[in-house]
């Protein structure tokens, strides 16, 4: 949220590090579509944090120019949570794996769901652990056949947006990477959105996964961006198509326009970082309360 | 001493025994009394016994002792639980008119005083006074006025409105007259009172005060006994300066959301204990690696898995100086005192902040849950400085970008602190990563820049080591020949310990060391010692590997793990006896009381329930 900000480019969010996602790597056009997502929202890289998860996917910290933390594999969200608590002015995008954030982190991504602070979260979901080369992950197939899973894992996939829905999320979305427009347009809403916004990007694996491709996503995903009729505030549309086994979708899926963050909710606001050279005035009161 | 008094009161966890205690250790405190308290809690949840001890003397007092003079007991059980404290003379008040102690009588030799509690309770406007009552009965059997009880009446009840404060000032007032109305004896205390205003606080607490002094404005921690209370205290407190506390999902999100509020600029704490330290360790190495300024607190309690939470123990000393995977430079430091956990948190966030480290702050079970007095004084606002660092001007960005106009948050300096800048700041936009990272926070395998920043990590600690006061705590005979070393909470009994053996003309040079990592060099003091006695609650010895390590000299060991903190009158005789030829020796092994067998049947029936 910069003055600067009809000046910045989605070019000024990238920084001078050479990707080194395979060629054709889903996660190039999801982090396309974040820098234009943040610029189109007036947002400027000196008031933006990064948070990437690790895994293929958490590479963005490093291909992108922020204030950036690359952390501990599955622990992005409640960094997040702490950066956005610490200074609500900047603007805050967690973003990380199918492994990372369903997985190994699932725990968080509930209660940063519940909790609803105004920040976005996009999960690079391909279905598969890129990084370690090839194993099932939990939205994977039952019976994708990987390295650890010669037979499918038999165990059914988690459903993020259900489970995100279960949580109390007041805004889910979903895309597809090389549908470049619209998944840059659900982004910049999930940051505009007063709350918690949460997308999920298929973003394919082209090396490890060989079920879930491009081809498959062209062809499978219905689009709610083009359905004029389809209203994201609607609880119960939402429902019907978050737990459809036949189809999948993309757009912005639900989002509740009465999302109050958290922040407002428990009067955090300012910037922590600004505290007195000594003791802060009136902490003498504390030494009082002991008499 | 004449005028000082060994008190309790003990019943089911449940019968409000804390709070019935505190109301007492307040009034002794609004006397001018000193107050140290300690806490019997085979369980915390109803159906386990548990007890509120205080000790009080008009001089300060540092420690528990083995001996109690009154005892308020709601139940039998209570009795059972004290036997060994209780002695010749001692005071039991209870209420005979319950069924449940109608068949009690005092053990020969202690007078038993039965005071219908609960039926006076009643007249006074309910039953659940009937602690109150005996509070009174307590105050006319020490001669100490019951007006004293009634600021801390008013201050536990006052939310409650002002008539269920005067219920309860006559509840105790009512307790009062019938020890004065209907008991013929006299009995010997005396508890004299002074013009001294004492504060009254406990470990937990003054380390959230201690926070919020340093200028601590985000809190984040999942609840676990005995670190529960900072969070408790910070909640409430801490807002009124912008602050805010997050309870967490668990350890591994408290401590990464503490880690993002420091990368953003602000002062920022987890407390746990041990088994939360266990969950933090993957993080703990990022913190480092990404030379992040932050507090993590370990209120230590026994181990390992679950152990005895609600019982005392100093046995993750190990872990705190070296857990985490990989060589992780660091900052531990401990506190000795109720009062050092506020002085030693204002000094963890200014070595955080200077040296952009991980400090981790160690207190333990038994400082957590004294209540102790002190003067005002002893925290004194005024005193407290903060030191930020490195903090980069936002005028001054510039000067720490390469030729390309980009920021270096690892910049190898000479002293291995780099340039901060707080997100928001223009021209300071940087990422840093727990991989291994340039100057730029990008990741990197070149093996220079590896070497390169391993070392400036290290440098970090080594400037701090040259640049900081690392001193012990120093009491006693400078000259004597036996050398006492401890850390954490022994410090008071062993002070105490000193002053008897000091009785006997048995001199005593005491180093307590709050530093443990980096940590002051002992070796001169060792060698100048005939005798040197590490102290400490744990089974192995930790802190005495530790100073074996460092002065390459066998030390004796006095050990205690049997879930109760030292005691004076135990540690005089137990250091005696390490004197005399026990412990220490080519094993470095102790005697048998290495165990502390002594105590172990005083607890060894205690229901132990779980608090976890
Ligand atoms: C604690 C821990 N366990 C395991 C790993 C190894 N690891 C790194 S990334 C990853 C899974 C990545 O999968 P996902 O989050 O889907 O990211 P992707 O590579 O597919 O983008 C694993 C298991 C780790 N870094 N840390
Ligand atoms: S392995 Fe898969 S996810 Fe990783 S970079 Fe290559 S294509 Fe992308
Ligand atoms: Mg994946």
């Amino acid at each position: 949220m910069s003055s600067e900000s009809s000046d910045v480019r989605f070019i000024d969010f990238k920084s001078d590090a050479q990707p080194t996602w395979c060629p054709g790597c889903g996660d190039f056009g999801t982090m396309n579509g974040m820098m234009k997502a943040l610029a189109n929202t007036g947002n400027h890289p000196d008031d933006t944090f990064i948070v990437a998860g690790i895994g293929c996917s958490g590479k963005i910290g490093t291909y992108m120019h922020s204030y950036a933390l690359h952390g501990v594999h599955g622990r992005a969200l409640p960094v997040g949570i702490g950066v956005k608590t610490a200074n609500p002015e900047l603007e805050v995008m967690v973003s990380g794996g199918d492994g990372d954030g369903y997985s190994i982190g699932a725990g968080h991504f509930v209660h940063a769901v519940r909790r609803n602070i105004d920040m976005s979260y996009v999960v690079m979901d391909n279905r598969i652990y890129g990084l370690t080369k090839g194993q099932y992950s939990p939205t994977s197939r039952e019976d994708f056949e990987t390295a650890t899973s010669p037979e499918g894992p038999q165990q059914s996939p988690v459903n993020p947006l259900a489970l995100a829905l279960a949580s109390g999320a007041t805004f889910i979305g979903q895309t597809f990477s090389s549908d470049a427009q619209r998944h840059a347009q659900v982004v910049q809403r999930a940051i505009e959105h007063d709350g918690f916004g949460f997308v999920n990007v298929y973003s394919p694996c082209v090396t490890f996964n060989d079920v879930d491709t491009y081809d498959y996503f062209r062809e499978s995903l219905v689009d709610l961006g083009d359905d004029d009729a389809y209203d994201p505030a609607d609880y119960e549309a939402a429902v019907d198509r978050i737990m459809d086994t036949e189809k999948e979708y993309q757009g912005v899926i639900y989002q509740d326009p009465d999302s109050v963050p958290y922040e407002e909710k428990h009067g955090v606001s300012g910037r922590m970082a600004n505290i007195p050279d000594g003791a802060p005035e009136g902490a003498t009161d504390l030494v009082r309360e002991f008499y | 001493m004449p005028g000082d008094l060994n008190w309790a009161v003990g019943g089911e966890a449940g019968d409000g025994i804390d709070s019935t205690g505190k109301i007492f250790a307040q009034a002794l405190s609004r006397a001018g009394r000193h107050v140290f308290t300690s806490k019997d809690f085979a369980s915390r949840i109803r159906g386990g016994y548990t007890a509120y001890k205080i000790r009080t003397s008009p001089n300060r007092i540092e420690s528990v002792v083995d001996s109690l003079d009154v005892l308020i007991a709601l139940t039998e059980r209570t009795v059972e639980e004290n036997t060994d404290e209780l002695h010749e003379g001692s005071v039991i008040i209870y209420d005979g008119e319950r069924t449940m102690m109608e068949d009690f009588e005092a053990p020969e030799g202690m007078v038993g005083l039965s005071v219908p509690l609960q039926r006076l309770a009643e007249e006074a406007g309910g039953a659940i006074m009937q602690n109150v009552v005996a509070l009174g009965a307590a105050c006319a059997v020490c001669d100490f006025d019951v007006s004293y009880l009634d600021e801390s009446l008013e201050k536990r009840f006052g939310g409650k409105g002002s008539s269920i404060v005067e219920n309860n000032k006559q509840a105790a007032r009512a307790g009062r007259d019938f020890i004065d109305d209907e008991v013929a004896e006299t009995f010997p205390y005396d508890l004299e009172t002074t013009d001294a205003d004492y504060v009254l606080l406990n470990g937990d607490e003054a380390i959230g005060m201690g926070a919020i002094a340093a200028g601590c404005r985000f809190y984040a921690g999942y609840p676990i006994t005995p670190a529960t209370a900072v969070m408790e205290y910070l909640t409430g407190r801490i807002e009124r300066w912008g602050g805010h506390v997050v309870q967490a999902e668990d350890e591994l999100s408290a401590i990464n959301m503490a880690l993002g509020a420091a990368r953003t600029g602000a002062r920022a704490m987890t407390a746990t204990s041990g088994p939360g330290i266990d969950l933090m360790a993957e993080s703990f190495g990022l913190i480092a690696t990404t030379e992040t300024p932050l507090v993590i607190c370990d209120v230590m309690r026994s181990g390992p898995s679950t152990g005895m939470p609600t019982k005392q123990e100093q046995g993750d000393l190990d872990m705190l100086l070296s857990g985490g995977h990989g060589e992780i430079p660091r900052v531990v430091v401990g506190a000795t005192s109720v009062a050092e956990c506020f002085h030693k948190t204002v000094e963890a966030f200014n070595l955080a902040e200077k040296y952009q480290t991980p400090v981790y702050l160690v207190a333990d079970l038994a400082l957590s849950v004294t209540e102790q007095t002190y003067p005002p004084e002893e925290f004194d606002m005024d005193a407290v400085e903060i030191d930020r660092g490195n903090l980069v001007d936002p005028s001054a960005v510039e000067e720490w970008q390469n030729d390309s106009g980009q920021f270096t948050p690892h910049a190898a300096t000479e002293d291995g602190v780099s340039p901060r800048t707080i997100p928001g700041t223009p021209g300071g936009a940087h990422m840093t990563t727990g991989l291994e990272h340039d100057e730029l926070g990008r990741r990197t395998e070149e093996t220079d820049a590896r070497v390169e920043q391993v070392d400036k990590r290290q440098r970090k600690v080594d400037t701090a080591r040259r640049a900081e006061d690392w001193s012990p705590r120093e009491f006693g005979d400078g000259d004597a020949d036996t050398l006492v070393l401890s850390w954490g909470s022994n410090e008071g009994a062993i002070r105490e310990a000193m002053d008897s053996l000091a009785d006997d003309d048995t001199a005593i040079r005491f180093l307590s060391v709050p530093y443990l990592s980096p940590r002051p060099d002992l070796t001169e003091a060792v060698e100048a010692a005939e005798d040197v006695i590490v102290v400490e609650c744990n089974a192995t010895g930790q802190f005495a590997d530790v100073i074996e390590h460092d002065t390459l000299t066998r030390v004796k060991r006095v050990n205690k793990y049997n879930g109760v903190r030292f005691d004076a009158d135990e540690l005089a005789a137990r250091i005696t006896e390490a004197i005399g030829g026990g412990g220490g020796g080519d094993d470095g092994s102790s005697d048998g009381g290495k165990s502390g067998e002594g105590d172990d049947d005083a607890e060894s029936d205690a229901q132990q329930e779980v608090t976890t």
